[in-house]
């Protein structure tokens, strides 16, 4: 029972929140928002039973990626953007095709059928503490897929200098 | 699972409507914020950890891909001073 109602809350408060992300006038409040959203999101994923994710949600969106966002929306001029309108002039398309796709993916949903569950247990992971379960298997089958992921990295530290600094003179 | 889809729906309406190109990226994290609810909850119900695994590397790409976007709106925003996107419409810098 508490179960479904703790659910029943952040369920309803991601989908308010990201409407609320979405529709607000002034882009620190959209940023303001969203740091709300990854934190509900976050205790969904302890709610899972994923803690280091939820942890690493909190760190990575809500720490760095909401800060990024708030240095880029301070460079906008936010009273010219209160003043103009928010949406494209075709936004009712964008509206038809959202609806559409959620209908469509709803219909999918149906045809859902559980696999056999594997060996990730809650007792499993219990025993053997979240982390340890997550590295070992991080670090054992999916080593190639993590050295992509650090390049994936390294090419965004790169690419992220050299596109925002100053055209050098010359 | 419903949950998951109404806020990738959200994110692809403002990814779609908004004016402001910092809120359309705003909007694709929300879609892979979705998604990896999405893998979460699966990897919860079926106890497979290949799920958190698969929503760990969306986290470090969707760190990648807003700091490069973010970039890109920096040095656009240096040469034409706009963050809409109806505005902008040449592609020769």
């Amino acid at each position: 029972m508490i179960n479904e109602l703790f659910f029943a809350y952040f369920a309803f408060a991601i989908v308010l929140l990201s409407i609320l992300v979405i529709t607000r006038r002034n882009p620190i409040h959209s940023v303001l928002w969203m740091l709300l959203l990854f934190f509900h999101i976050a205790s969904l994923y302890l709610f899972l039973n994923a803690e280091f994710i939820a942890a690493l949600q909190v760190i990575v969106y809500a720490g760095g990626i909401l800060v990024l966002f708030l240095f880029a929306v301070l460079l906008v001029n936010i009273r010219e953007e209160i003043r103009i309108g928010r949406y494209i002039s075709a936004w009712s398309s964008g509206l038809t095709f959202a609806v559409g796709l959620f209908v469509v993916i709803l219909m999918a949903i149906k045809s859902f059928v559980a696999a056999p569950p594997g060996m990730y247990s809650i007792d499993y992971i219990k025993k053997e503490t979240h982390i340890k379960a997550l590295g070992k298997l991080l670090y054992t089958d999916f080593l190639y897929p993590f050295e992509i992921a650090s390049v994936i990295l390294l090419v965004a530290i790169i690419g992220a200098i050299v596109l925002a600094k100053r055209r050098l003179k010359g | 699972m419903v949950l998951s889809t109404a806020v990738f729906t959200i994110g692809v309406f403002g990814f779609l409507s908004r004016k402001n190109i910092i809120i359309i990226l705003m909007s694709i994290e929300l879609m892979l914020n979705a998604v990896n609810i999405n893998l979460i909850s699966l990897s919860h119900y079926l106890q497979d950890m290949r799920g958190q695994i698969l929503a760990f590397f969306v986290i470090a790409v969707a760190a990648a891909e807003a700091a490069i976007g973010l970039a890109i709106i920096i040095a656009l925003f240096r040469n034409k001073a706009t963050a809409h996107v109806d505005e902008i419409h040449e592609m020769k810098g």
